[in-house]
């Protein structure tokens, strides 16, 4: 049994390997979409460019702009000199925000009365908004700090210390590049076994399959195991173009890491040869795999927290594998889980492997008569 | 080029689309089911955030914070008797943050010294714990101003920042996502459409037929052109529809200049579908470097949820060629800012050369050959 299954799985890879552009779309876009997600997909705010207003001539107003002038979030694009100026700034895109200070700044701030810088910001993206006034109230804190300091100001009662775990620079590339891990890893093995049965329906071949020796669990696994195969290979490749390439530390323990992989690559294949039991075309079976996979990376967690969808869809992101393994995928990376941690997230996984698996077989043989 | 001989290749295609529905649900299910699945499904606004909270001394001071942090919608405070326990609740990931008022804080802010309040947030989602960091940055500051309000204690803060922010005031991240999917989506759809129907064809044998007969290149390319535009126009009004109606978008700008760039960006797409059909002869490989050239792509590189100007200039370089990130652009102006000419006009010009260059490309490379 298992020579013919040996066989069978040699025959996969060729089928799969012998084409030129199929080889080339296993290889090529994996590469290339690591790569540019890598350095592409990131929330971080460098550069982010301002104009500015000032209708202050005193040196506070200069204290405080030359805080934003050193600092490499920012950058100044242009200074205007009346209000009719804000509007094309902002409304063509060229500056992100526009810092207005009033004529009695510094005065103001001399008197001890307290002042207001205003902050004009483009709100159509909503999120880069966010992180942009982040920003600027962080810069004006630190200008508090000092001139509260300096200048005889009250003192605070209580400030903040902020420190975070797991990634102190708050790099957004530590949270996309495992996540990448699992992406890929699923987009691979879903194209090589959501499509194996039906290519082969297509063509012809898969009566010439029925007529060997060969029975419908041994096809069925020499279906399923160059999907495997490959999944790992390339898994295991991005982890270490992750580690070597992109930098992000990896302070888990690897086993856990393999065992997560091991049983995400049993549910996605699971997954793939249902899919390819149902589709008759490769056409069906190419968009059964698109309908699994768009939504199984959006509400997995891998760009956008599970935490603010609404708790329908939250209750809905249960039976999607990704949503696990980027929890253990990015668990080992950053926060340096080992097995015990990740007990919670490898049985619903395994669970969502059997079942898949099962209703693969369960359909195939189905599907045979 | 002959009309009659061109109606009679769109009749046909449309018989086509009639008898084999799939090209029908990728026009118009796809863009409903992906509307409706990143429409809930992406959010960047944090809600409701579990944060540990841990005050070693309770007193009016640390009730008065607690206070404000209950107040906001941002939160949702639990409270922990020790640090070693929040920290263990962050671990558990049942909280994403820990906020620390030490034993000394009341005593520290009665005798009027500065004292300090701990926060810790757990990293590993870095934009994230950015927002959160930002949220309790605003809980202090409102915690200042109300004791130096009730106090009549000097004022601590100099100078604060009054944001004034445009076109989407209460920063709902839907408002700003839908109009970028409603781009996202349409690419997929345009080059899925035309990728596969031409690459069909020569799957089944049924170009050589179309060469045998007296129609011209041009006409068998315009003829999967036109149905399939309609049909991706008709997909895009859909999503349009749905987005005012259903994601309750403000569409600020005009619906008849949002349509001609919409068209603009889907000759485009479709060209695009076809270029890579007239590439790939199989719809296994059609299907999927459609896949992987627009979606992937147009999600990631086209500012829809990544923002462009952060990305290291050589990507921003690759940018200019992902016709969605021109869309994107239009989309996110047309329904939150209106009609602001200088970002239509350059970013219709450049989906303009897009499409001019993809449908060019395709007719000189297809020639009546069959290797």
């Amino acid at each position: 049994m298992l020579a013919r299954l040996w066989a069978l799985v040699i025959k996969e890879f060729l089928a799969l390997l012998r084409d030129k552009k199929s080889r080339f779309v296993l290889i090529g876009p994996p590469l290339i979409q690591l790569l540019v997600f890598g350095y592409a997909a990131t929330f971080d705010l460098n550069h982010i460019p301002y104009a500015v207003y000032n209708q202050d001539s005193g040196f506070a107003s200069r204290e405080l702009l030359g805080r934003f002038q050193g600092s490499p979030a920012f950058q100044q694009v242009a200074t205007i000199t009346h209000n009719a100026q804000i509007a094309p700034l902002i409304n063509n895109q060229n500056a992100l925000l526009v810092l207005q200070i009033g004529p009695n700044f510094t005065r103001d701030l001399l008197l001890h009365h307290p002042a207001s810088v205003q902050v004009i910001i483009d709100g159509r993206n909503s999120n880069s908004a966010t992180l942009a006034l982040n920003y600027v109230n962080s810069v004006i804190l630190s200008f508090d700090t000092h001139w509260a300091a300096t200048h005889h100001w009250g003192k605070p009662p209580a400030q903040l210390v902020v420190r975070s775990w797991f990634n102190p620079n708050l790099l957004s590339r530590w949270f996309i590049v495992p996540g990448i891990v699992a992406l890929l890893t699923l987009v691979v093995t879903l194209l090589v076994t959501g499509l194996s049965v039906a290519r082969e329906r297509e063509q012809g071949t898969f009566d010439q399959l029925l007529v060997t020796p060969l029975n419908p669990l041994e096809i069925l696994l020499g279906k399923a195991l160059p999907g495997f195969i490959i999944g790992a290979l390339e898994g295991a490749f991005i982890i270490l173009a992750g580690v070597f390439w992109f930098q992000v530390p990896f302070i888990g323990s690897i086993l856990a890491l393999a065992l997560g992989m091991a049983l995400f690559l049993l549910a996605a294949i699971g997954i793939g040869l249902m899919i390819s039991s149902i589709a008759v075309t490769q056409q069906q079976g190419l968009l059964g795999v698109f309908l699994f996979l768009v939504p199984a990376i959006i509400l997995s967690g891998f760009a956008t927290p599970i935490a603010n969808m609404p708790k329908l869809v939250q209750d809905l992101t249960y039976i999607n594998p990704m949503r696990y393994f980027l929890v253990i995928v990015r668990g080992v990376f950053l926060e340096g889980d080992g097995f015990h941690e990740l007990w919670s997230q490898y049985w619903p996984l395994a669970l969502i492997a059997l079942s898949s698996m099962t209703a693969a077989a369960w359909l195939f043989r189905h599907r045979m008569q | 080029m002959k009309l009659q001989r061109l109606r009679g290749l769109i009749r046909k295609e449309f018989i086509q689309i009639w008898r084999d529905p799939s090209a029908i649900a990728i026009a118009f299910v796809m863009p409903v089911f992906l509307l409706f699945l990143f429409g809930y499904g992406v959010s960047l606004d944090a809600r409701h955030v579990p944060v540990a909270v841990v005050v070693d001394q309770p007193s009016a001071e640390t009730s008065a914070f607690i206070g404000g942090l209950q107040q906001s919608a941002y939160f949702t405070p639990q409270i922990y008797g020790s640090i070693q326990a929040a920290r263990q609740a962050v671990m558990t990931r049942r909280a994403d943050g820990i906020l620390w008022l030490r034993g000394d804080f009341s005593r520290q802010v009665l005798q009027g010294d500065t004292t300090s309040i701990g926060v810790f947030v757990n990293g590993k989602d870095a934009n994230n714990a950015r927002i959160l960091q930002g949220y309790l940055q605003g809980v202090w500051q409102g915690w200042l101003q109300q004791r130096a309000a009730s106090a009549g204690a000097a004022l601590v803060i100099p100078v604060t920042g009054q944001d004034r922010i445009w076109f989407n005031p209460a920063l709902r991240s839907r408002d700003y996502l839908v109009p970028g999917l409603i781009a996202v989506i349409m690419t997929l759809i345009g080059a899925l459409l035309t990728a596969l129907v031409v690459a069909r064809e020569w799957e089944r044998g049924t170009m050589e037929a179309l060469m045998a007969s007296p129609v011209t290149m041009g006409e068998i390319l315009l003829g999967k052109l036109i149905p399939y535009f309609f049909l991706g126009m008709g997909g895009m009004l859909l999503s349009v529809a749905l987005a005012v109606w259903l994601f309750a978008v403000p569409l600020v700008g005009s619906f008849w200049v949002l349509l001609l760039c919409s068209s603009l960006f889907l000759l485009a797409a479709l060209g695009m579908g076809l270029l890579i059909s007239s590439a790939a002869h199989n719809q296994f490989v059609a299907g999927q470097i459609a896949i992987i050239v627009t979606f992937l792509p147009a999600f990631i590189l086209s500012g829809f949820i990544f923002d462009i100007q952060s990305m290291p200039t050589a990507i921003q370089v690759i940018t200019h060629i992902v016709a969605a990130r021109y869309f994107v652009t239009i989309l996110q102006t047309l329904f939150l800012a209106g009609d602001v000419w200088p970002v239509i006009l350059w970013n219709s010009l450049a989906l303009a050369l897009m499409a001019t260059f993809f449908l060019g490309v395709t007719l000189r490379r297809s020639r009546k050959r069959l290797d």
